[in-house]
C-alpha cells in the first residue's frame, strides 16, 4: 500500500497494521505494529515495554484513551473506514492541540485524493492511500488549495492574523473600504 | 458589499480548477458515481428529475447588480433563462449541463461568487437578516459577522464530512428576521448589563423530519470568541453527532439525545481549552470586514418626503403596495422595497434572466447598485429614496415584481417539489398558484392581514411549512399526492411549531381548506389579531371542526 507523507513523497511501509479482531498472540515479534486501541489497553504493559508499537483508533474512539501514552507513542493512526465519516478529523486536532501529541500520526482506511488536503491540515503527516489510486494525482493534490482561513494544526495561525500582519508591516495601510 | 482580495479570489480559482478535474475524472470514468456523489454535493451540485440542479452560494443573501448580471446571463447561457431565489437566500438553476458546470463556477469566480457548500454534509450559506443594516432596531449590522462566518466555514477542514448538513443564521437585531430559533445554530446580537455587546448562541433548532426550536446554550458569549464558540460547537457535533441513520443525523437529534444539559457541558468545557486561542477574532480583524459594508452615500434629507406622502394619499394602489413592500429605513427619507417573486402564475422564487437584468439595472438607478434575496424567496432593494418610489413602483409594475403582498397570504414560501426535485413526495408550485389565483382580490387579502403560508413537497421540509401560520406538506400516499395542512407555526423571535389539523388533502381541495381556514380566522378573531395571534388564542380546534365539517 503507498503510503504518502506530508512531504509530497511516497515511502515504504514498516508498520504491520493488525486487524480490530487481533489478539496479543497475533501481534508480530520483530516488526513494528499498529495495534487497535482495545488491544493495547488490554495489553498495555507487554506493547508499550516494546517501543515500536503503534495504536490505531477508530472513529468513535476517544483520543482521551492515549492521554498517558502521548509521550512515548511513535505513531498513532486514525481509521476512516469510509471517506464520509470526518469523525478523525477532530480526533486528530484534538490529538495534536489537546493532548500535544508529537509523534507521526497517519490516516488509514478510505482514504482518497479529495480528502489529503483536509487531513493534512488537521495534523496528519502519513497517509495510507486506498491502493490502486493514482499515486502522483494524489500528491498533487495536497496542493489543491495554496492556504486556508482557518487556524488548523498545520497553519496555527488564522488567515485573518496573518492579513492583520501583512497589513501593519505595510503601513500605512491603504483603506479597501468601498460602499456597500 | 465584501470584495475579495488575493487570498479569497485564489481560494475560489482553485476550487474551480479542482471541480473542474473532479468532473473530469468523473466523465473519464476514475471515479465511481458514489465517489463522485459527495464531491458534487458540496458544490450544490445535485442530480436532480431532469438534469443537474446547481445551487449557486448568495452569502447573507447579498448581491452586487454586476453580480444579479451574470446570474442573468448564467441563466440564459447554461439554463433555461430563469433562476430560483431558495430559502437559504441563494439561487439555483434547474437545467445546467454536467460538463458545463466547471464553466459556470469559472465564469462565477469572476464575479467573485462560487457554489462552496450549498449542499452536502458541511456547513451551508451563511444567512442574515435581509434588512441589515438598515433596521432602526438593530443592535449591530449582522454582515461583518456573516461575512465572518463565511470565511471561518468555507473548506473548515475539520468540518468538512460532518454527520449531516449544518446551517447557520446570524440577527444583528430585536426582531428576529433570519428564523433563527430554526437552525442548527442561532447566532443573536446582544447586549449584556455592561453596555457590551456579545453573542446569545442558540443551537438544535431545525425543520425537516423533526422540527426543533433551538435552544439557548450561552446568553452571552464576548463577541471575539464567536469562532473559538462555533468551533466548540462543531466539534461536539462532528465527534458524537449519530452516523448511523441521516434521518437523525442533524445536531438537534445529538441535543435531545445527548440532553441540552449534557451538550452543553462537552461544548463549555472545549471552549475552555480554545479560548483566547489563535481563532479569537481581534477588533480590527471585524473593523476590517465592516468598512465593506459601510453605508452608501445617501443623501442628507429632511424626513419624509413630501411627495411620496402625496402620492401614498392619492393613489390607492401605490399606498397599497408601499404598506406592504415597503420597510422603514433608519436613515430620513430613505426606505427599503421588497419585490415581490410571488406574483400569481409564476413559481414562488423564480426570475427569469431578462427580469434578472432589470433588476441589476433599477438596483443601479435606485439602490446603489444592491440587491438582497430574503429567505421569504423575494428581492429586496435596501437604499431607496422615498422620492423615487413611486418611479420605482412604476418600472417594478412593468416588471412583474411589483404584487403587494409582502407578509400576505399569496407571499407563499414554497420549495420547487415533485416538477423538479427527486426527493418530493408532491408538487409543491401547483398547489401555491391555486391559493393565489382563488385569493387574488387584493382588498380581500388586506382585512386577512399577516398571515404566512408554506408549502414543502416532502418532509425535508425546504419551503419551511412547520413554521408557516398555515403549513402545507406534500405525503405520498398508496402513490398518489396528499398535503397534510398544519396551523399556528411561527418564525422569528416568538417561533412555533404548526399543529397538523387532521388527515390530508387532495391538491384540488387545497384552496377551499385554506378559505375555511380564514374564514374561521374571519370570524373569530378580536380587532388588531392577525391569524396567528387568533389560532394561538382558541386553539385548532374550532379552525379543525369547520374544515373537516364540511369536507368529510
Amino acid at each position: 500500500m503507498p503510503l504518502l507523507t506530508r512531504n509530497r513523497t511516497v515511502i515504504d511501509d514498516r508498520w504491520a497494521l493488525l486487524p480490530e479482531t487481533a489478539a496479543i498472540a497475533d501481534v508480530p515479534v520483530s516488526t513494528p505494529a499498529i495495534v487497535p486501541l482495545a488491544l493495547w489497553s488490554a495489553q498495555h504493559g507487554a506493547l508499550a515495554a516494546r517501543g515500536d508499537i503503534g495504536v490505531w483508533l477508530k472513529p468513535a474512539d476517544d483520543p482521551d484513551a492515549l492521554a498517558g501514552d502521548v509521550a512515548c507513542l511513535l505513531l498513532i493512526a486514525v481509521d476512516f473506514p469510509k471517506f464520509g465519516d470526518g469523525r478523525g478529523y477532530s480526533t486528530a486536532r484534538l490529538l495534536r492541540e489537546k493532548y500535544r501529541y508529537s509523534g507521526e500520526l497517519r490516516a488509514i482506511g478510505e482514504i482518497l485524493r479529495d480528502q489529503l488536503y483536509f487531513l493534512l491540515q488537521c495534523g496528519f503527516d502519513t497517509f495510507a492511500l486506498q491502493p490502486g489510486r493514482n499515486v502522483a494525482e494524489a500528491l498533487a493534490a495536497f496542493d489543491d488549495f495554496s492556504d486556508n482561513y482557518q487556524a488548523t494544526v498545520a497553519q496555527p495561525l488564522p488567515l485573518f492574523r496573518r492579513r492583520l500582519q501583512a497589513a501593519a508591516a505595510e503601513a500605512p495601510a491603504p483603506s479597501e473600504g468601498s460602499r456597500r | 458589499m465584501y470584495r475579495y482580495d488575493h487570498h479569497d479570489q485564489r481560494l475560489v480559482d482553485e476550487r474551480v480548477a479542482q471541480f473542474r478535474d473532479q468532473t473530469r475524472r468523473f466523465l473519464a470514468g476514475e471515479l465511481t458515481e458514489d465517489e463522485f456523489r459527495p464531491l458534487r454535493l458540496r458544490n450544490g451540485l445535485y442530480i436532480q428529475k431532469y438534469a443537474p440542479m446547481l445551487r449557486i452560494s448568495v452569502p447573507y443573501g447579498l448581491l452586487s447588480s454586476t453580480q444579479m448580471r451574470k446570474l442573468a446571463h448564467i441563466g440564459r447561457k447554461y439554463d433555461r433563462g430563469y433562476g430560483h431565489f431558495t430559502t437559504r437566500q441563494n439561487i439555483q438553476f434547474n437545467w445546467p449541463r454536467l460538463e458545463d458546470v466547471p464553466d459556470i463556477l469559472g465564469e462565477l469566480a469572476t464575479v467573485e461568487m462560487h457554489a462552496i457548500q450549498t449542499s452536502g454534509n458541511c456547513v451551508r450559506n451563511i444567512t442574515a437578516d435581509h434588512f441589515a443594516g438598515i433596521a432602526a432596531d438593530e443592535i449591530i449590522d449582522p454582515m461583518p459577522y456573516s461575512e465572518l462566518f463565511r470565511q471561518w466555514s468555507t473548506f473548515h477542514p475539520e468540518f468538512a464530512y460532518l454527520p449531516r448538513k449544518f446551517k447557520i443564521a446570524v440577527s444583528g437585531s430585536a426582531t428576529d428576521r433570519a428564523a433563527t430559533l430554526v437552525h442548527d445554530i442561532g447566532v443573536h446580537a446582544v447586549r449584556n448589563e455592561a453596555g457590551n455587546i456579545g453573542f446569545r448562541v442558540l443551537v438544535g433548532g431545525g425543520l425537516g423530519r423533526t422540527p426543533v426550536i433551538g435552544h439557548v446554550i450561552r446568553e452571552f458569549l464576548p463577541r471575539e470568541e464567536i469562532l473559538n464558540y462555533l468551533d466548540a460547537i462543531l466539534r461536539v457535533y462532528n465527534r458524537f453527532g449519530r452516523r448511523d441513520n441521516i434521518y437523525k443525523a442533524r445536531i438537534k437529534i445529538l441535543v435531545k439525545e445527548m440532553t441540552l444539559e449534557v451538550f452543553t457541558r462537552h461544548v463549555e468545557s472545549e471552549w475552555q481549552r480554545v479560548q483566547g486561542g489563535p481563532a479569537t477574532v481581534p477588533d480590527e480583524e471585524i473593523e476590517r470586514i465592516a468598512a465593506f459594508f459601510a453605508p452608501p452615500p445617501y443623501e442628507r434629507l429632511p424626513g419624509d418626503d413630501a411627495g411620496f406622502r402625496a402620492a401614498v394619499a392619492d393613489n390607492r394602489a401605490f399606498a397599497n403596495w408601499v404598506k406592504r413592500n415597503v420597510f422603514p429605513h433608519k436613515v430620513p427619507g430613505y426606505a427599503a422595497v421588497t419585490l415581490s417573486l410571488k406574483k400569481t402564475g409564476v413559481p414562488p422564487g423564480d426570475a427569469t434572466s431578462d427580469q434578472m437584468d432589470m433588476v441589476a439595472d433599477l438596483a443601479d438607478a435606485y439602490s446603489f447598485g444592491e440587491v438582497r434575496v430574503s429567505h421569504e424567496q423575494n428581492l429586496i432593494f435596501a437604499h431607496v429614496k422615498q422620492a423615487a418610489l413611486l418611479a420605482l413602483w412604476g418600472e417594478l409594475k412593468a416588471l412583474g415584481f411589483a404584487t403587494p403582498n409582502i407578509g400576505l397570504l399569496t407571499d407563499i414560501i414554497c420549495c420547487p417539489g415533485g416538477d423538479f426535485c427527486s426527493l418530493a413526495n408532491a408538487k409543491s408550485i401547483p398547489i401555491a398558484e391555486a391559493i393565489q389565483r382563488r385569493f387574488d382580490d387584493l382588498d380581500y387579502l388586506h382585512d386577512i392581514g399577516e398571515i404566512n403560508l408554506n408549502i414543502s413537497g416532502c418532509m425535508n421540509a425546504c419551503g419551511h411549512h412547520h413554521v408557516g401560520n398555515i403549513g402545507v406538506l406534500g405525503v405520498d400516499k398508496g402513490g398518489a399526492e396528499w398535503y397534510q395542512v398544519s396551523i399556528g407555526g411561527d418564525q422569528g423571535e416568538h417561533a412555533s411549531l404548526g399543529k397538523v389539523i387532521g388527515p390530508s388533502f387532495a391538491a384540488r381541495e387545497m384552496p377551499d381548506v385554506v378559505a375555511k381556514l380564514l374564514d374561521t380566522y374571519i370570524e373569530r378573531r378580536h380587532a388588531d389579531e392577525q391569524f396567528i395571534d387568533t389560532v394561538r388564542r382558541i386553539g385548532i380546534e374550532p379552525f379543525k371542526e369547520r374544515v373537516y365539517a364540511a369536507a368529510h
